[in-house]
């Protein structure tokens, strides 16, 4: 315990900065958030909602799409023999629902993964609404269950390896500061929200938009540090304590998510229907393969340089023990600090990619969540390779497990597995031997 | 003067109901024991199912569906607790928040025979209605129906006998054990009691009066919803018992009392201030979905405040309270 | 313990007891309390104890000592039941105790307490003692909300805790909180709940440390007091007059087993004893072992203060 004159003067000149970033960020959000509001005029008249249907380019005739408007009068038009449909609705201030009716698409042909039969929509003043459903080859009813399982298992990687930078990130904060971290979620929707914000709201192409997310990841989990789980430690909070703030943080950040975000569930600008070719009974596609790519440059360049370089092996002394790593010269709230920076930029980096298979939604974080703890517990907790094993565990887990159960429990299956395995192995698969830095 | 009125309605309603009885099974696992639960929500979902589907889809008799619930509370209690009340208390907190939303997602896709998913369970309410006292002739009360009238005078009475019985056995050397488990289970061990099977009898014993919570907002409602029952659900109480003080008998009922009101509180005076002619907030800035945002924001940022700085709650004793890790 | 009243020794009586007990690892007792064979333990690879056999005679002051690390505490731990051991069988009074619940393990007589002190600071001094009462009725969870079932035996309990409280001085303090005494006080109310749960064996890890000269004596004196009632006292210690003064035996260990047993004095100038300090301590001189021994205690609560974070 310092005297309290000793560290006073120095936290709000580290607050202060802090603090300015978060405004930075919070003004970028309203400014974006502004931007449909100030152009809204009160408009009359109707609407059309038009769109193609189109699987793999070739146009789909016969879809049937219903809008319902807000005072819940149904509109039904289907697509024509160029696959393309418009339904003219009444404006009524509120939120529209559109549904495919899925029984009038060929057998071929369903909804992508991630695509939901229904969607809500508020207008904006112009006079046409898009119709976005992302339609392609059936993964369902065609085909024997057997067959599936390549795709499937190819699905499950992909997804476990962009989840395992997440839980990389979760896991490195609980193994240096012990804080089991419940607002790491939203640090995931950050991180594809602002890569919306530039990518769609701003017009940046998307690498520029993904890396503009990633450094304000980065900067997002230094003002973080700094601004309030530092103070934390400072006082000597406990760690329950401290885990019941970030629970509070997660509660704010998700709030203040939806408000900017209004509650819609939105897609990128680039690279949302990407078209695929057929590798080994697997339908792969570039920008799966580039995500794929970065992922795992990312987890490597960090594993490295925790296993390799000077400041990684200081990490991981602080995470064995802080005292001791503090009493042999090492600053230990600047490597904390530098957990938090690396952690949210990976946290960030899996939002952008997320965003394409889950949609660009408020709610990205809170279903995250409790599979990155799955994953970082399934694996060992605070382990870096059991984050990555247990990430990529869950993934093939959830995607597997639609083969027997709804694909609507899948995650539920994952949670059961979570379950499991603490009941018969509860130091997680790897144990707690190779402990996070 | 509305916005007072509105907010007190708020704070003794049958909604606010389940949330206080949550709570006090919280404080039991988290005030005086020390457990983290959170997957409460788990807890209040069984219950209320348990009743709403033995009634509705089996037509068993009240009373019967009301031990089915607890009976299910029990069950989970003992699902959750037997592997984990062995190990650190985060694995306790990560498995609750697990079950509990495996349990939700089962709620509103399967068995929807039973569950009917999102539509919710209906129909259940029959014979708790016949059993209203009140006279036909009186439709409504202040700003309460008859019905709601039925619904807050059971549940408040099931409140204050929940919290009588509570006192009595927080005074007793049981209670003494749970408290010293709190601090340090270890010594605890040392002096010969079974941890394991205290915690584990808090675990239920809160479990069930979650279930409590359950039964009574499935009343008020006459609907059991699966998505009442998120993690938020959990993470309110955890904020309304941290308000009022954990580790106090009336911590929650005072806790959860003040959330409702305050919350209905902001959540009108964020309305008044947006609506008529010239707005104070114009509505370019706030919506009426935002407007709910902008208060639950409010309720985050309240329980980071409150754990930074007033952990014992509002009116509590800074000595008394556990709250630091182990 | 009126069943053991025929073994209440005096020290010399203890002392004459162990006389003919030969001076080597594992020597076999004439009444041993706790028989312990072929117990080990490995942390990450690291063998922490590893001990063939070991007796502990009833009735008298046995005191464990040995270089840090030696494995003194993990020992305890396993004895105790608070944690597991790999391999090996141990029983106390007979009844093998592998495997079974630390809890257990206390009501069958055999009571601990540990080096950095378990007091309940949010309970007072007397609640903390009656905490320690075995057998209560009030604690069932389906009597306890009725205080007619259980107040009798409550105000039992607490006439005895004050009896106690009294011996160890500290009944002006039973209604503070446990969390406002000094070091020497925890350690005195943690001994004083100890002997609450009526225990044949009372094991103290480093009563000693962290208390001032002047409660010491009387620490001291209490634990003298303990054999006089009949009880079996094993503590580890780095208190070299503490050794000395109480304790009839002496078990020393280094990297996990036990390399010598014997009376206090002739430990002291045992060779393999002092190659064993000597081992951690290259720079020592011979005559510096009970300074060595003192620092070793220092050192050692300091380091148990880190690892608890």
């Amino acid at each position: 315990m310092q005297p309290p004159s000793d560290h006073r003067r120095p936290r709000r000149r580290r607050v202060a900065p802090a603090i300015a970033v978060v405004v930075g960020l919070l003004l970028g959000l309203v400014a974006w958030a502004g931007v449909p509001a100030s152009a809204a005029a009160p408009a009359e008249g109707d609407i059309t909602f038009t769109g193609t249907m189109r699987n793999a380019g070739e146009p789909v005739p016969g879809v049937e799409i219903t809008v319902t408007t807000p005072d819940g009068e149904e509109f039904t038009g289907t697509s024509d023999d160029s696959g393309r449909i418009q339904i003219q609705v009444p404006r009524v201030d509120g939120e529209y629902t559109v549904a495919i009716d899925e029984d009038t698409l060929p057998d071929d042909v369903g909804l992508r993964e991630g695509q939901e039969a229904e969607e809500k929509v508020t207008p904006s003043s112009l006079g046409s609404v898009p119709i976005t459903f992302m339609i392609g080859e059936s993964t369902r009813q065609v085909q024997t269950k057997w067959d599936r399982v390549p795709q499937l298992l190819y699905q499950g990687l992909l997804f476990g390896i962009i989840m395992a930078m997440a839980a990389l990130g979760l896991s490195m904060i609980f193994g240096t500061t012990g804080l089991t971290n419940f607002s790491h979620g939203e640090l995931v929707t950050f991180g594809a929200l602002i890569a919306f914000l530039f990518n769609s709201t701003f017009g940046w192409p998307f690498a520029a938009a993904a890396v503009v997310a990633v450094v304000l990841g980065g900067l997002f989990g230094w003002a973080q540090d700094a601004g309030l789980w530092r103070p934390l430690r400072r006082r000597g909070t406990g760690l329950i304590a401290t885990m019941i703030v970030s629970i509070g943080l997660m509660f704010f950040l998700r709030n203040l998510f939806q408000y900017f975000t209004e509650g819609r569930t939105q897609n990128y600008r680039e690279y949302v229907t990407p078209s695929g070719y057929d590798f080994l009974g697997v339908t792969v596609t570039t920008r799966d393969l580039v995500m794929a790519g970065v992922s795992v440059i990312a987890i490597t360049v960090v594993t490295l340089a925790l296993s390799r370089t000077r400041l990684g092996r200081a990490t991981r002394a602080v995470a064995d023990n802080p005292a001791l790593a503090s009493s042999t010269g090492i600053n230990v709230n600047r490597v904390i600090s530098l957990v938090w920076i690396v952690g949210t930029a990976l946290a960030s980096l899996a939002g952008v990619f997320l965003g394409f298979s889950l949609g660009v939604t408020f709610q990205m974080g809170q279903l995250v969540l409790l599979l990155l703890f799955a994953a970082v517990t399934v694996g060992g907790l605070g382990s870096v390779w059991g984050a990555l094993v247990g990430a990529l565990i869950i993934g093939v887990l959830i995607e597997m497990s639609t083969l027997v159960i709804p694909s609507d429990l899948k995650n539920a299956g994952a949670l059961m597995l979570l379950i499991i395995i603490l009941l018969v192995r509860p130091q997680g698969l790897l144990g707690r031997k190779e402990r996070v830095g | 003067m509305e916005i007072l009125q509105g907010a007190f309605h708020d704070a003794i309603s049958p909604f606010a109901l389940s949330y206080v009885l949550a709570a006090i099974g919280l404080n039991i696992h988290f005030g005086y024991t020390g457990l983290l639960n959170f997957g409460q929500a788990g807890f209040v979902a069984v219950g209320a199912y348990a009743m709403a589907v033995g009634i509705a889809s089996f037509d068993i008799p009240f009373v019967l569906a009301l031990l089915l619930g607890i009976l299910a509370a029990v069950i989970l209690a003992l699902i959750l607790g037997i592997p984990t009340l062995k190990l650190r208390g985060d694995y306790l907190a990560i498995v609750t928040l697990a079950a509990a939303e495996v349990l939700r997602l089962i709620f509103s896709t399967s068995f929807k025979d039973y569950f009917h998913a999102r539509d919710g369970v209906s129909g259940f309410t029959a014979t708790f209605r016949s059993l209203n006292p009140y006279p036909d002739t009186m439709t409504s009360f202040a700003t309460f129906s008859r019905n709601d009238l039925w619904v807050m005078t059971v549940g408040w009475i099931l409140v204050a006998l929940v919290c009588v019985y509570l006192w009595l056995l927080m005074r007793s050397p049981w209670g003494r054990v749970l408290r010293s488990i709190r601090e340090d289970e270890e010594a605890v061990r040392s002096l010969g009691k079974n941890v394991y099977w205290y915690k584990m009898q808090a675990l239920i014993l809160g479990g069930v009066i979650g279930a409590f919570g359950g039964f009574i907002g499935a009343l008020g409602l006459a609907s059991v919803q699966p998505d009442s029952f998120n993690a938020d659900f959990t993470f309110i109480a955890f904020t309304m018992l941290i308000l009022g003080g954990a580790a106090r008998i009336l911590g929650p009922v005072v806790g959860a009392v003040l959330f409702w009101g305050a919350l209905s509180a902001i959540g009108s005076l964020l309305v008044q201030l947006a609506s008529g002619d010239n707005p104070i907030i114009p509505p370019s800035m706030m919506s009426t979905d935002q407007a709910s945002n902008v208060r639950f924001m409010v309720v985050g940022l309240v329980l980071m405040l409150l754990m930074i700085y007033r952990p014992q709650g509002l009116f509590g004793d800074r000595k008394e309270i556990a709250l630091d890790a182990r | 313990m009126p069943a053991e009243s025929d073994m209440t020794a005096t020290p010399s009586r203890a002392a004459a007891a162990l006389a003919d007990v030969p001076r080597e690892p594992g020597a076999p007792k004439p009444d041993p309390i706790v028989i312990a064979d072929n117990i080990t333990r490995t942390f990450g690879g690291l063998r922490a104890v590893s001990v063939d056999h070991l007796e502990i005679q009833r009735g008298v002051i046995t005191a464990l000592i040995g270089p840090n690390g030696a494995g003194k505490t993990t020992f305890f731990n396993l004895l105790t039941g608070f944690d597991e051991p790999d391999t090996g069988d141990w029983s106390f009074n007979g009844t093998s105790l592998n495997k079974v619940a630390p809890h257990k393990v206390a009501r069958m007589g055999m009571v601990r307490t540990f080096q950095l002190t378990k007091v309940l600071s949010k309970l007072t001094v007397l609640e903390n003692m009656r905490l320690g009462a075995t057998g209560q009725r009030g604690e069932g969870f389906l009597a306890a909300p009725f205080r007619a079932l259980w107040s009798g035996q409550e105000s039992a309990n607490t006439t005895r805790a004050r009896e106690l409280l009294a011996r160890f001085k500290l009944d002006a303090k039973e209604s503070d909180f446990a969390g406002s005494l000094s070091g020497g006080q925890r350690k005195l109310l943690e001994m004083a709940r100890a002997l609450m749960v009526s225990p044949e064996l009372v094991m103290l890890d480093e009563p000693m440390a962290g208390v001032n000269p002047a409660l010491k004596q009387s620490l001291l004196g209490h634990v003298k007091s303990l054999r006089e009632d009949g009880m079996t006292v094993l503590f580890v210690e780095h208190d070299m007059d503490m050794v000395r003064d109480i304790s009839d035996w002496v078990v020393v260990m280094a990297q996990g087993k036990v390399i010598a047993e014997g009376p206090p004095d002739s430990i002291m100038s045992d060779q393999r004893v002092i190659d064993a300090y000597l081992g951690a301590h290259h720079d020592t001189d011979i005559t510096q072992l009970e300074d060595v021994l003192e620092a070793e205690g220092h050192q050692a609560l300091e380091e148990d203060g880190d690892n608890r974070e």
